[in-house]
């Protein structure tokens, strides 16, 4: 009888140890889900989730105080990539946060831009070179497309470009649209 | 080295029609007007051009340096003027435009100098090495690898043996086959060259039993040249794909090239017969690579055969001897098999292109629904699961797709060749390859896109703490410059805030009521209601 106790009890303080110092060592430095959903966002950091960047939004996400919806770059793919993860049902995308459109970037009208730098200061990944009173250009590759820099400028000299397809980029199309007068 | 042959996994007996594009010896291709030379014709980094509108260059001049470490440099094919460098249809599936450099050519074809290596046999492997890059060398087997690159030793192991593959398994491409006809000395001498740049103690070429007089040539000159390095010629079975790199090397060697391998790995090099006359021309004569043999064949040429043609050549210009009608043919880059369409025949002949295949287009059988017979992996070389590639693909599940080594997919199209549903299994692999290297790129993009972000974040907030450190000090030498102590501005606060307070009790007193409104009378009541009234009356008006 006492046997037996004694052997549980030092049992429980062996594995109780165990499970304390693994606790402290393989301790998880913030949320691994906020990370997990970071890293399936498309970091236009535009705020079109109402979220002042990616991160937040995914940390809303992971509190539960923000839908899987709210990423119009993102779009379906992006819905979709995280309710497998969250394991919650696909929804469509919220119409009140934006439209999917194409990857998009900036270009500044240089001829028209006067060097204000409100641009740069809005710019939310430095994709915009200039200084004060020198002309302003957007480095293409940087730009996100999230379209804050338009609003700030007031000489209205930012236009949004279409990224065109290039030979890195181009993806063979899906077989079903491309079956019907094409060799494979 | 007389081991028995091998075999590998799968792989089709196919129709050859090669016959007809042997007839005749190659001819040469008149010199076209315009050149197009595309700065991405290679795998890797596109080129750099490194001439500019109106400069004139000389046959042979390099106009486009390697444009990274794995990139390939770009020779003029013939003298003349930079007219452009702008963007150009290439022979490209995507039917896209992308930058060309086009030289138009002044017809007399003067070279620039070139020097040659005398005696191959004793150079410097490294020296020879550099002659082949220098000479913008790329495998012209198809997939257009930089061949430097392949022939610089990167895991320590020692090199045994070079494989020259001249198996040209593909129906129809005779290029190869005539060129070992034509330029045996050359191929064999290119082999040793190549053998001496990697210190490989052999060479076998592997030729497909149904090239009889270019394995005969081979061994016409074997007999009666001296070569440095031992040379075989080894007779393999007409099997597609037989000219894959691992097939080839397993049926050679034997070895099993795993998908994390290189050939390298196990102490071997695989090159294609026409990257070894490459390698002859450019270290022999000190000729960059600047022309091909071209097949212009199938079923809607009346006199199929081989052009000798310089890279740069519009294909309009190949296919101008011949009666062509885009809307009845289907103009194929490549072969039967592996070959993709193109629609603008103005696209250039670049490093990798073959075989032009002039197919009557025939309307593609509609794909039936997959019924699981397994045929298709029964042919595959790769050894894969084609059925559940398909599937995958279909649904668009890429991390499944990979599951199944999508990536060890060598396209040969022995699946899709034997499907009886008919469905392009080819091409559901290749949208898939494509989607996910998009993806890759995409996220890779995202990544760079968060860093940025964070260090943009980091960077605020860091000049948000300068900002306030440097106020911070500015008051305080303002504050020491005035010959104040820190107790005496504290004081000086206290008393305007003392002096605030007292204002603000005093206003506070005198704002709890009007003193003098005790002792009215009813007139005077009167007369400060119907004010008020007034007021309101009025204040409502103006609202």
């Amino acid at each position: 009888m006492l046997t037996a106790i004694f052997a549980l009890l030092a049992l429980a303080v062996v594995f109780g140890l165990i499970l304390g110092f693994a606790a402290i060592r393989f301790k998880v430095e913030g949320d691994p889900v906020v990370d997990k959903i970071d890293a399936l966002l498309p970091q236009t950091q535009c705020g079109q989730c109402t979220f002042p960047g990616c991160r937040p939004y995914a940390e809303a996400i992971a509190k539960g105080e923000a839908e899987i919806n709210q990423c119009p770059p993102g779009g379906e793919t992006t819905i979709q990539a995280l309710a497998d993860l969250l394991g919650r049902d696909p929804l469509p995308l919220n119409e009140e946060h934006g439209e999917h459109t194409g990857k998009t970037v900036v270009h500044i009208i240089e001829a028209q831009c006067i060097g204000c730098t409100l641009c740069i200061q809005a710019c939310p990944v430095d994709a915009i070179v200039g200084a004060a009173k020198q002309m302003h250009t957007v480095i293409d590759d940087e730009c996100t497309g999230c379209n804050l820099c338009i609003p700030p400028c007031p000489v209205d000299c930012i236009v949004i470009v279409p990224v065109e397809e290039d030979l890195q980029s181009w993806k063979w199309p899906y077989p079903a649209m491309a079956s019907g007068d094409k060799r494979p | 080295m007389k081991q028995p042959l091998s075999t590998f996994f799968g792989g089709l007996h196919l129709k050859g029609h090669k016959t007809d594009s042997m007839r005749q010896s190659p001819k040469v291709l008149p010199l076209a007007k315009q050149l197009v030379f595309p700065l991405d014709q290679h795998l890797g980094q596109p080129a750099e051009p490194v001439v500019k509108f109106g400069d004139k260059v000389l046959k042979g001049q390099l106009i486009a340096r390697r444009g990274g470490p794995i990139s390939a440099a770009i020779h003029a094919s013939s003298s003349g003027t930079v007219i452009a460098i702008e963007d150009r249809p290439i022979n490209h599936p995507s039917g896209m435009q992308a930058t060309c450099i086009v030289i138009e050519t002044d017809g007399e074809d003067t070279a620039v100098d070139s020097n040659h290596f005398a005696d191959y046999y004793n150079a410097e492997p490294a020296a020879l090495r550099d002659t082949i890059r220098d000479a913008g060398i790329v495998g012209l087997g198809g997939a257009g690898f930089p061949t430097f690159i392949k022939l610089t030793p990167t895991t320590g192991k020692a090199i045994e043996t070079l494989i020259l593959n001249g198996a040209e398994c593909e129906p129809y491409i005779t290029c190869d086959a005539m060129l070992m006809q034509t330029r045996a000395l050359d191929v064999l001498r290119g082999a040793d060259i190549i053998c001496q740049a990697v210190q490989a103690k052999q060479c076998l070429i592997g030729i497909e039993d149904n090239k009889a007089t270019a394995i005969a040539a081979l061994h016409e000159v074997l007999q009666a040249q001296q070569f440095r390095h031992p040379i075989e010629i080894v007779t393999i079975p007409t099997i597609y794909p037989t000219g894959g790199e691992r097939q080839l090397i397993k049926v050679l060697t034997g070895h099993e090239i795993s998908a994390r391998q290189r050939p390298m790995d196990v102490g071997l090099v695989c090159q294609n017969v026409g990257t070894a006359v490459a390698v002859a021309d450019a270290v022999l004569q000190g000729q960059p690579l600047i022309e091909r043999l071209v097949t212009v064949t199938g079923n809607g040429i009346k006199t199929p055969g081989n052009w000798l043609v310089r890279l740069g050549t519009p294909l309009r210009d190949l296919l101008a001897p011949h009666d062509i009608d885009c809307r009845r043919h289907d103009i194929i880059i490549g072969g039967p098999m592996m070959g993709f369409t193109i629609d603008d025949t103005q696209a250039p002949v670049v490093k990798t292109t073959n075989c032009l295949l002039i197919q009557t287009r025939q309307v593609a059988m509609p794909a039936m629904p997959c019924i699981r017979c397994a045929e298709c992996a029964n042919v595959c070389p790769a050894q894969l699961l084609p059925q559940q590639l398909y599937w995958h693909a279909r649904a668009r599940d890429f991390d499944k797709i990979q599951d199944y080594n999508l990536f060890d997919c060598i396209e040969c199209g022995c699946c899709a060749h034997v499907c009886p549903s008919h469905i392009p299994l080819v091409q559901y692999y290749r949208f898939a390859k494509t989607e996910i290297w998009n993806r890759e790129l995409e996220k890779q993009k995202a990544d760079r896109a968060r860093e940025r972000h964070e260090f943009n974040l980091l960077r605020h907030e860091l000049k948000k703490q300068e900002d306030e450190e440097r106020r911070r000090k500015k008051k305080e030498l303002l504050n020491r410059a005035q010959g104040k102590t820190e107790s005496e501005t504290d004081s000086k606060k206290a008393a305007i805030e003392a002096a605030l307070a007292r204002a603000r009790a005093k206003k506070e007193a005198m704002a709890v009521a009007p003193k003098n409104i005790d002792q009215l009378t009813e007139e005077q009541q009167k007369q400060i209601d119907a004010a008020k009234a007034r007021r309101r009356q009025h204040e409502q008006d103006k609202v």
